[in-house]
């Protein structure tokens, strides 16, 4: 089978068991995604399929051949960072930074649904990725600055 | 997890024709459909599910929301929850499936999550997903360890002595308040049957969950059309803010006149074994002023029946408040 992760198309041959999580961690090596709970629990292996957001523990690889998968290796690299990245860098949301993968995710997928604009909103749209050092109100402090920046394009 | 081959549907009749061989529809099925896999990969990882064939139908053309000339609603069985939580239809005229939905899991579990899979849904029962552990509905006889155990968020509505496991879903709840029709075509043909008739009760055989049998693929959930002038909302009791099941919770569709009930349409969740129906709290509020004292009426007759294990007491209060309340806002003026 194949699959297609961040733009680039991956010959593999696979057990029916592996799940994408697992495919994309020790097959392609995108080590990026991470496993946290391996049981749709936690967010931290969230990645994009067809630019929707899901829990990559819970997927079979070999179901989604053909369609786009995006991990945090294919939004944004040191030096080119997505504006998301480089929130959660300026508003210190993370500790231990295990979790944030998912959360950056999570967050990037986020500007794109129907998310009201009050931090309650986007605390409900969050919960499903967990930070068990709970860096919490930086994380919302992150996603309401990259959502700001969008909303008023800077002047030049 | 153990081995399976998995095989890709390419049209219903196929995927039927494989499916019917299956020994069982119900717990241990060696053959399955798989959606969004979210809860039967969850199980295969704990081996408390483990088919040996699993067919893949998230490709067969059973993703469409369409209004009926009737003005109700098909939604077919791979609909993601975000679509149908998200829909203008469903936003407009089923508002209490919408927040239900919403209220239920994560974003990202609610974009894969399928609408033919929340309805098979499986409790989160802990002694259901441990393999260690006794359990009626994995393992039939090997005895219920909840009765005994750790039973705070389980079922107070429909339990029996081998089971008092939760159906946890908070679509089913909204589904069960509108009267939702599912329609299943299977070896034997096609057939429809309403959500109050769907979900079986445990009693001595707690691993049947549903009238479904071998081969037979749910293709579409219909709604009727919407109570002329209804009012509608769920509303959902939790440990935590967000991402956590329910407590409980309540659907709720009113349509009122001149300050009195119309037409009531109830139920409840995270309380029941199966999603909870309640046509005593209907009865009690039909034809009544929409007042605190027939809500409160109406939720004592819901929860005539409970029977709480020794943890789970509270939830018959709980339960109670939670339906008043759910309908104190869903009568308050607009």
């Amino acid at each position: 089978m194949s699959l297609r992760v961040n733009g680039k198309k991956y010959d593999l041959r696979i057990d029916p068991r592996t799940t994408l999580l697992d495919c994309l961690r020790e097959h392609l090596h995108l080590t990026g995604s991470k496993k946290g709970c391996d049981h749709g629990q936690c967010g931290a292996c969230t990645v994009h399929i067809s630019g929707r957001r899901v829990n990559s523990c819970l997927c079979f690889a070999a179901m989604h051949e053909g369609e786009e998968i995006t991990t945090i290796e294919g939004i944004g690299q040191p030096g080119n960072l997505h504006p998301m990245q480089a929130a959660f860098v300026e508003t210190d949301a993370y500790q231990c930074g295990y979790c944030t993968p998912g959360q950056i995710m999570s967050a990037v997928a986020l500007s794109k649904e129907p998310c009201g604009q009050d931090d309650a909103e986007v605390k409900e749209f969050m919960s499903g990725n967990i930070c068990r050092c709970g860096a919490y109100p930086n994380i919302v402090a992150a996603v309401q600055m990259v959502r700001q920046n969008a909303k008023q394009p800077k002047a030049g | 997890m153990k081995t399976f081959a998995l095989t890709q549907a390419n049209d219903s009749a196929e995927a039927i024709a494989t499916a019917a061989k299956s020994t069982t529809a119900q717990q241990g099925a060696d053959i399955r459909f798989i959606g969004g896999g979210t809860t039967l990969i969850d199980l295969m990882k704990l081996n408390v599910e483990t088919p040996k064939t699993l067919i893949d139908i998230n490709r067969l053309p059973l993703d469409k929301i369409e209004a009926l000339p009737d003005g109700g609603l098909t939604i077919g069985a791979v609909v993601r929850n975000s679509d149908l939580a998200h829909h203008p239809l469903v936003r407009k005229n089923y508002n209490v499936l919408s927040e239900a939905i919403l209220s239920g899991a994560s974003v990202q579990l609610r974009n894969m999550a399928t609408t033919a899979g929340n309805l098979l849904q499986r409790t989160r029962c802990m002694y259901f997903r441990d393999t260690a552990m006794p359990c009626n509905k994995r393992e039939p006889g090997s005895g219920c360890a909840a009765i005994t155990g750790v039973n705070r968020s389980l079922a107070i509505l429909g339990t029996s002595e081998h089971c008092i496991a939760t159906n946890p879903s908070d679509m089913n709840v909204a589904m069960a308040a509108l009267e939702a029709v599912i329609h299943v075509r299977g070896a034997k043909g096609e057939r429809s049957i309403p959500i109050s008739d769907f979900h079986v009760l445990p009693a001595n055989t707690p691993q049947r969950e549903t009238v479904l049998e071998p081969g037979d693929l749910i293709t579409h959930v219909t709604l009727p059309p919407p109570a002329p002038g209804n009012r509608s909302l769920y509303l959902k009791l939790r440990d935590r803010a967000s991402y956590e099941f329910a407590l409980a919770s309540a659907a709720v569709v009113i349509t009122t006149a001149n300050g009195k009930i119309t037409r009531a349409r109830i139920a409840l969740g995270g309380v029941g074994t199966k999603p909870w129906r309640s046509t005593e709290a209907e009865d009690e509020l039909t034809d009544q002023p929409a007042t605190e004292g027939v809500f409160r009426k109406a939720a004592d007759a819901a929860l005539r029946g409970a029977k709480p294990q020794s943890q789970n007491g509270f939830k018959v209060e709980l339960a109670k408040r939670c339906l008043v309340h759910a309908l104190k806002l869903v009568t308050q003026p607009a």
